[in-house]
């Protein structure tokens, strides 16, 4: 048996096309844009050698600054919001509803699938201010919270965003979390029980504990995609405004594409995947040894 | 001694449940009612405003119900506002990347977790790796690329980069399920004197059909609802996706025909709503199943 399930011709037949597609349009291009950063120029006016040059800009570019800053605010300030609301929707789906919560959940779960970039002009409508109030600007107005244009200053436009992108994906991660807490033998949440411990207390002492694993999945899997941000971000503000909600993502884009500057854009981008690589391995790091004390 | 004031206030007692039981089910209804409030009205909102005139939108409060009910709005998206050809385009990008990443990433996921030779953890991390890097790292290199090749112009940079970046996720979930295959199904097979690439597609392939299903619905809503990399390599306006076409709605009308824009959001998450009803359990399991392996 060990030599037909180690039968090369096979495993090369099998394993070559995926890697091959992944090794030229994915690691090739990440080595490439490495090289880029010491560059400066794009396509049309070719490539020049720079040295650390991008690197020092990086360094005293006030804009990269407030997009790093930005990138960091959104993230946090998201991904503690998709994973708490998520929490809650979960403890909801368990210990509220039980047996019926199917419906619920398939509800909340829905806008996940919609397209991000749907979601944003609908919301962009619903907190216009012209032609007329949108649909929320008119419920905020009628509870006595004016506010005028949301999307007109930093913090209004800030709001909506982080609103819309919880609203987005609270569902995914109530489901995510859900599954988790089903796991929890009923005989330990029983035998709690009967020690007196319920509600806030027995979330905080029994259930917070038992579902730390699949907590620090979400969380994990919530911060990789919130620093990425760029959807959201582009259909909804387009980064405004000026560029008080300009991501990192968003900022490459516009350094390569708009202003031509590949060898730049390259930093910058090199820059989000070391913040990307950094937070996921100082999360696992964390919980690691939380689970260890704990 | 403390048995006879325990009678009376047995009574009370139980009362003092009941209401509590009561007050419950009445909190429990009313987070049901903010739930379905929160999730449906602004979408519900959206698909109405769909039907509305110009003037409805210039001239009425924007809770208003359309005066008439204007279906040529879808037309006009349609057709001038050309979500026909965009939904076209994503079609055709979209078919040919699904099919060759469920291809390739199946085949590799076997390759990498059946098939038995030196270094295929190592391998299977590289894949990993790919997970975590942002998109903008590898953008520049392939639009040159892709450039230089001729390929611009065409949906092939599309096609080729959506089967590359769909590689890391499909590898990583269908290894995960192959691990979980019972080992003597495939002993069986070898001692029948099958050989390797007859193990795989006839016993490896169809086991896995449920997983290659969930795996191509997850990549299926990547791709579809996917911004950056379209935006990125659509150069002229015949190629745009739907999502590249939704965004740059609002510029070809100049920001005045809100019927036709609110028909071509609504066409997005009415398509949603459709499959979405047809196989939501299956669209919630892919997704978080996705998810904790992420």
């Amino acid at each position: 048996m060990r030599s037909v399930l180690g039968d090369r011709r096979a495993i090369a037949v099998l394993l070559t096309p995926a890697l091959l597609v992944y090794t030229l349009v994915m690691l090739v291009p990440m080595g490439w844009s490495l090289g880029y950063t010491f560059t400066q120029g794009n396509l049309i006016q070719g490539f020049t050698f720079n040295g650390l040059g991008n690197f020092r800009k990086l360094w005293q570019d006030p804009q990269a600054h407030s997009a790093l800053w930005f990138t960091f605010k959104y993230g946090i300030v998201v991904s503690v919001g998709q994973v708490l609301l998520g929490y809650l929707l979960a403890l909801l789906y368990v210990f509220v509803l039980r047996r019926s919560s199917a419906l619920i959940r398939t509800l909340v779960f829905f806008p996940v699938i919609l397209p991000t970039v749907a979601v944003a002009l609908m919301f962009q409508k619903l907190f216009a201010v012209a032609p007329q109030n949108g649909l929320a600007n008119a419920a905020t107005e009628a509870l006595g919270i004016h506010h005028g244009d949301w999307f007109a200053s930093s913090t209004g436009a800030f709001i909506v965003l982080v609103i819309m992108d919880v609203w987005r994906s609270m569902g995914f991660y109530g489901v995510l979390i859900y599954a988790g807490l089903l796991d929890i033998p009923e005989e330990m949440l029983e035998s709690a029980r009967l020690e007196g411990a319920t509600g806030w207390r027995l979330v905080k002492h029994i259930v917070l504990p038992l579902s730390w694993p699949v907590l620090i999945s979400a969380v994990v899997f919530s911060i990789n995609g919130t620093l990425k941000v760029f959807d959201s971000v582009l259909a909804l503000t387009n980064g405004g405004p000026g560029s008080d909600t300009t991501p990192l993502t968003l900022y490459m884009f516009r350094t390569a594409f708009s202003y031509g500057d590949y060898g730049y854009g390259s930093t910058i981008a090199s820059l989000l995947t070391v913040v990307c690589l950094g937070v996921t391995l100082i999360i696992f790091r964390l919980s690691r040894r939380d689970l260890t004390k704990g | 001694m403390t048995a006879p004031p325990r009678e009376p206030r047995a009574q009370p007692r139980i009362a003092a449940i009941r209401r509590r039981r009561r007050t419950r089910g009445a909190g429990r209804n009313l987070l049901i009612a903010v739930l379905v409030v929160i999730e449906v009205v602004p979408l519900a909102w959206l698909v109405l405003s769909s039907f509305k005139s110009q003037a409805d939108f210039i001239d009425s409060p924007a809770w208003e119900l359309p005066k008439h009910w204007l279906f040529g709005n879808y037309a006009d998206a349609w057709t001038s506002g050309r979500i026909g050809l965009y939904i076209r385009n994503s079609l055709l990008a979209t078919a040919p990347s699904l099919a060759l990443i469920i291809l390739f990433g199946v085949a590799a996921g076997f390759a990498l977790e059946v098939l038995i030779w030196r270094g295929r953890r190592q391998v299977l991390l590289g894949f990993l790796l790919g997970i975590m890097v942002p998109g903008q790292m590898i953008l520049l290199p392939l639009f040159r690329i892709y450039l230089q090749a001729g390929l611009s112009g065409t949906l092939w940079p599309l096609i080729i980069t959506y089967t590359a970046t769909g590689m890391p996720l499909t590898v990583f979930m269908m290894a995960t399920y192959f691990r979980a295959i019972p080992r003597e199904i495939l002993e069986a097979a070898t001692l029948d004197g099958a050989s390797t690439l007859g193990i795989f597609w006839r016993i490896g392939f169809p086991l896995a059909r449920n997983a290659v299903f969930t795996v191509a619905l997850v990549q299926f809503f990547f791709i579809w609802n996917d911004l950056l990399i379209a935006l990125t390599f659509t150069t002229n306006d015949n190629l745009r996706t739907v999502q590249v076409g939704l965004l740059n709605f609002t510029g070809q009308y100049g920001e005045t025909a809100y019927g036709p824009l609110f028909a071509a959001i609504s066409i997005n998450v009415l398509g949603a709503l459709v499959l979405y009803l047809l196989i939501n359990q299956r669209i919630i399991k892919g997704m978080t199943a996705g998810a904790v392996k992420g």
